[in-house]
């Protein structure tokens, strides 16, 4: 079943970014070296950058379509985004920074799911502290638990794992693929490193020079390094 | 030693409340202005910010002047706010406390925009990305990281206000008890024989009120700022 279908064109400076595919559930790896235009797909999917034409649905709700004049605000997406920097809010301690989806779209406290995801990324002890006590492991996993505790019907994750050491890459991995297998919601996976898309993604499309150039399962990953 | 007489109590009392109704009137005004300065794109964007700056350069006693024309009795805005509001400003404290307001605002002003202009854009669309509106990531997140800036202008302008002399004597005149304020009273006292005493125990004071607002200005924009980003 299709759950996301974007086809979007915008000129980024020198690059003519085209970009076309479609995602089911599970977890899709955008996949290409630097400078693909990768992270400029997933600002559009998440209202952050406008295309100059195309649509972008999800589900059946028109996000983006520039022939019906439909642009729906990042605020009203619902939409997670777990940032390759993390973009914790410093001025909030940790609790903060998750409860921040829920206070501003009003939902009443749920103890329950709040505690569950807090279990499923290990970050209960870390709950009082400020986003600069925290290692940049430990800023990932809170930033993928503030994007998971807004409920999102999408999580997009750039480079999650691209600020941090390899003992810190293994920390996470497992908790994303916990999130695939468990979590049920869908996932558009932003990175440029075929072994860490291969542990975690169900689909690979293939991006270079802001075109698509194949889509298809993790056998896309072959000859890729 | 210190012992102020009651007219000089007044006075002292009078300085700290029209910089306090100065400062507080000012402060939604300047977190607007600086907000339009670090973000607007409009035409004119030089033009206002030459006007906010123009207190700062000009004398003060043509601020003054300007302040009388225009928010005097007889004057275009002065008339209106009398005439719909029952508002006066002309010779009474609150004309004061306009005259230091304006001579404190591009102090309040610069800070709150170069805090504003140094804010991580990046935090506000994560905000968005999270369900918050404009106005909810404006008060959610860019107003509080831009406290340690709003601190500093508060404080800036609050010392300006205490301070102010120029614009509010040819604005408001000199009045014990409704304009004479710290600065106008040493005035006053340097001009008559046996004075000396008087002035010299309220430039004690007015020593300390500046001293005291630095220190805080510097504790609280201190604290604001290791709160959020470390030492």
């Amino acid at each position: 079943m299709i759950v996301l279908a974007v086809d979007v064109e915008k000129q980024l400076g020198a690059l003519q970014l085209a970009v076309r595919f479609k995602a089911a559930g599970g977890a899709t790896a955008l996949f290409g070296p630097s400078g693909a235009g990768k992270t400029s797909v997933v600002n559009m999917i998440a209202g952050l950058l406008t295309p100059d034409r195309g649509f972008i649905t999800l589900d059946d709700t028109i996000l983006f379509e520039t022939d019906k004049r439909i642009d729906v605000p990042p605020h009203r997406r619902c939409i997670g985004y777990v940032f390759q920097e993390g973009r914790l809010f410093p001025h909030f301690n940790v609790r903060q920074n998750l409860d921040y989806g829920r206070r501003m779209s009003r939902r009443p406290r749920d103890t329950g799911e709040f505690e569950r995801i807090v279990a499923l990324l290990g970050i209960a002890h870390l709950l009082h502290r400020r986003p600069r006590m925290l290692s940049g492991g430990e800023r990932q996993r809170v930033a993928i638990g503030r994007a998971l505790l807004m409920r999102p019907r999408l999580l997009l994750l750039d480079e999650p794992l691209a600020s941090l050491d390899a003992g810190h890459k293994g920390e996470i991995l497992p908790y994303l693929v916990r999130l695939r297998d468990e979590g049920g919601i869908p996932m558009v996976y932003v990175s440029h490193i075929a072994a860490e898309v291969h542990q975690i993604a169900t689909d690979v499309v293939r991006l270079d020079e802001g075109r698509v150039t194949a889509a298809g399962g993790l056998e896309l990953l072959a000859g890729t390094s | 030693m210190l012992e102020l007489s009651p007219s000089e109590w007044t006075a002292v009392e009078l300085s700290l409340r029209i910089a306090v109704v100065a400062t507080a009137w000012a402060l939604p005004f300047g977190i607007a202005i600086g907000w339009l300065l670090a973000r607007g794109k409009f035409w004119g964007k030089t033009v206002l910010d030459g006007i906010v700056h123009l207190p700062l350069v000009l004398p003060p006693v043509v601020t003054g002047y300007l302040l009388l024309i225009w928010f005097g009795r007889k004057g275009p805005v002065g008339a209106f706010l009398y005439d719909h509001f029952g508002i006066v400003f002309a010779f009474r404290w609150t004309g004061a406390a306009l005259a230091s307001g304006v001579m404190g605002f591009p102090l309040l002003v610069r800070p709150i925009r170069l805090a504003l202009e140094t804010i991580d854009r990046r935090l506000e669309h994560a905000a968005a990305t999270l369900g918050a509106n404009a106005v909810l990531v404006f008060f959610t997140v860019t107003l509080p990281l831009a406290l340690p800036g709003i601190i500093a202008g508060v404080l800036l302008c609050f010392a300006r206000a205490l301070g102010e002399f120029g614009a509010t004597i040819t604005f408001v005149s000199n009045i014990p008890g409704e304009t004479q304020t710290i600065s106008a009273a040493i005035y006053t006292f340097l001009q008559i024989p046996l004075g000396d005493a008087a002035a010299g125990r309220l430039v004690l004071v007015a020593i300390v009120l500046s001293l005291a607002a630095l220190i805080a200005a510097e504790w609280l924009g201190r604290r604001a700022t290791t709160r959020f980003h470390g030492e």
